[in-house]
């Protein structure tokens, strides 16, 4: 393995050592020899005795085992699929606004004018410093200081998440409030030590596949989200299909098609209540049950997109398994849910496939094409912030929706919905549809992905310019069918 | 009842497999056979190379072309409801 090679499909070396972790615990699932193998990958991993991450080769591979453990499924008795590797994490400071020591003691002291809450004070030096017990935060100070001499210590995962769910625990770790988290990985990204990770199910894929017996028990359906356009771009997509193949699944569909059918039932759904949310992000659909109970009603009654398809598929074409694989790391706690779990079996992501394609020693590169088109151009923008209004606004205008007039909001981030579910609580929201993505930039910011580039928007958007089938209406019309398997 | 399952998984998706499907539900119509042929779909049937879309009538296998429908529709399907 070129591991220079590798390293360039990952955004940060964290990255790159979770992928090797996972790559290790596939390669010996795939070989079954996980059993008598797993004590030993911390040594494969951190070989000799030089420490390149942390104090020691030893404390390296003590997170190392632990990272293992999550590869393999984590905790099982704590239902959040995020979850904190303690000893992973390195206590960053958390103090606040701070005044370094860049500060000169100048004359003009804007820091001490601008802040309202009298917390500046000076020393014999005329430097700067900031009252704990009068500061609440506000970051002024740091913005008129001239010098940028004033820093704000927050730690990166606490500041990703902008639900709150992070604090500092005794032990002075970062420590995750279940009842906030919506799992949307936002700090499984951020953090710079690589202690927050997700838990992965790539074990219980490895095993479904196994059982499928080459597909002849059950087939073994991959359902794969649009967002994948903009993954694995050293590679065709086309050969990424045939790789999911090669892995052992018997077919790979589109997510983006049940995208199509989820923009056309939820255009008549919101003609027909007149206010909607949409329900195809799992994180943005918990934070409106756990922080705007009342929203609840009016969130869209749509399955998300892949548990849309994923029930035709089990309609259809069973026996069969269907696996989710996308940018996501909600849809591992979506598919748990009771009105999920019957479609979808089970969730990885894009940086999990691609230890599966590695562990079993998959040349993408080298494959042919395989083809992968069942959507239209507006089911795969969905992996986009907007794509999803577009959706819905082209999907009201094939029904030829008459006297009612559109009025969306596509909320980029969880902090533009929660201004906008904030809104519609206290019903000032003027629109009549919220699109909700947890993720800034949508799907395609999801903390599952390889990459999170400039260029990945147009990706999308020009593999939805391929797309066979140009109307909602077209791309769905064959779904209309009644199931093979009844009668 | 005879059963007739196209395939609509992206290799057949791609050979014209909406386009059968329209107008095998068109001729049904046209033809008052709904209560005779149960038309349905399934993601992939295995033979992405054939030529044609797979299309299964009570289990038989048949790659068909979108231009060979009609014919299709009279010289298979038609033939195999029980007079």
């Amino acid at each position: 393995m070129n591991d220079k090679k590798t390293l360039r499909k990952f955004d940060t070396k964290v990255q790159y050592l979770q992928y090797k972790v996972l790559r290790e615990v596939a390669r010996n699932a795939f070989n079954d020899t996980l059993l008598e193998k797993v004590t030993d990958i911390p040594k494969t991993i951190i070989p000799g005795n030089t420490p390149t991450m942390r104090c020691c080769v030893y404390k390296e591979r003590a997170i190392i085992a632990e990272r293992v453990k999550l590869a393999m499924g984590g905790n099982r008795s704590n239902p959040n699929v995020i979850e904190v590797i303690e000893i992973a994490c390195d206590d960053c400071p958390a103090g606040g606004y701070e005044v370094t020591n860049a500060c000169r003691g100048c004359l003009a002291h804007r820091c001490e004018d601008v802040c309202k809450r009298n917390a500046i004070t000076f020393d014999h030096q005329q430097k700067a410093h900031i009252d704990k017990s009068l500061c609440v935060e506000c970051g002024q100070c740091a913005k008129v200081c001239p010098y940028s001499a004033i820093v704000s210590r927050r730690r990166p995962c606490e500041n990703s998440c902008k639900v709150k769910a992070i604090s500092v625990n005794e032990n002075k770790a970062a420590s995750i409030n279940n009842e906030k988290c919506i799992a949307c990985g936002a700090c499984v990204y951020q953090c710079p030590f690589g202690a927050m990770i997700d838990k992965s199910f790539i074990l219980d894929v490895i095993d479904m596949i196994k059982k499928s017996d080459g597909n002849r028990a059950y087939k073994m359906y991959a359902v794969v989200a649009p967002s994948i356009a903009s993954q694995f771009t050293y590679a065709k997509l086309g050969q990424v299909v045939t790789a999911i193949k090669e892995l052992g699944f018997f077919n790979v569909v589109e997510a983006a098609l049940g995208a199509d059918m989820v923009a056309y039932k939820e255009a008549e759904e919101l003609v027909e209540k007149g206010f909607l949310t949409s329900s195809c992000c799992p994180a943005f659909v918990d934070y409106i049950r756990k922080q705007y109970p009342e929203l609840e009603q009016h969130i869209s009654t749509n399955l998300s997109p892949a548990a849309t398809i994923a029930k035709y598929i089990k309609s259809t074409s069973a026996p069969c398994k269907v696996v989710f694989i996308g940018p996501c790391t909600a849809k591992k706690m979506e598919f748990q849910r009771p009105e999920v779990r019957p479609y979808i079996d089970s969730v990885i992501t894009f940086e999990e496939l691609q230890a599966l394609f590695d562990a079993k020693g998959v040349d993408i590169e080298h494959l042919r094409e395989g083809v992968l088109d069942n959507a239209s151009y507006y089911g795969r923008i969905f992996a986009r912030s907007g794509g999803l209004t577009d959706a819905v606004a082209q999907a009201l205008k094939e029904q030829n929706t008459q006297g009612f007039e559109f009025n969306p909001v596509a909320c980029d981030g969880i902090e533009a919905c929660r201004i906008a579910l904030a809104k519609a609580a206290k019903g000032v929201l003027p629109n009549n549809f919220i699109e909700g993505m947890a993720c800034v930039n949508g799907c395609i910011g999801g903390a599952g992905c390889l990459t999170h580039g400039e260029k990945n928007k147009t990706e999308v958007d020009a593999y939805g310019r391929e797309a066979l089938e140009k109307s909602i209406g077209d791309a769905i019309s064959v779904l209309n069918l009644p199931s093979s398997d009844k009668a | 009842m005879v059963k007739v399952t196209v395939c609509i998984g992206s290799s057949c998706h791609l050979k014209g497999s909406r386009q059968i499907v329209e107008e095998l539900q068109y001729l049904i119509n046209k033809n008052n056979l709904g209560d005779y042929v149960d038309l349905g779909g399934t993601f992939c049937m295995g033979k992405c190379g054939s030529d044609g879309v797979s299309v299964t009538v009570d289990g038989d296998y048949y790659a068909l072309k979108p231009e060979n429908v009609m014919d299709f529709f009279s010289d298979v399907i038609v033939k195999k409801i029980p007079q």
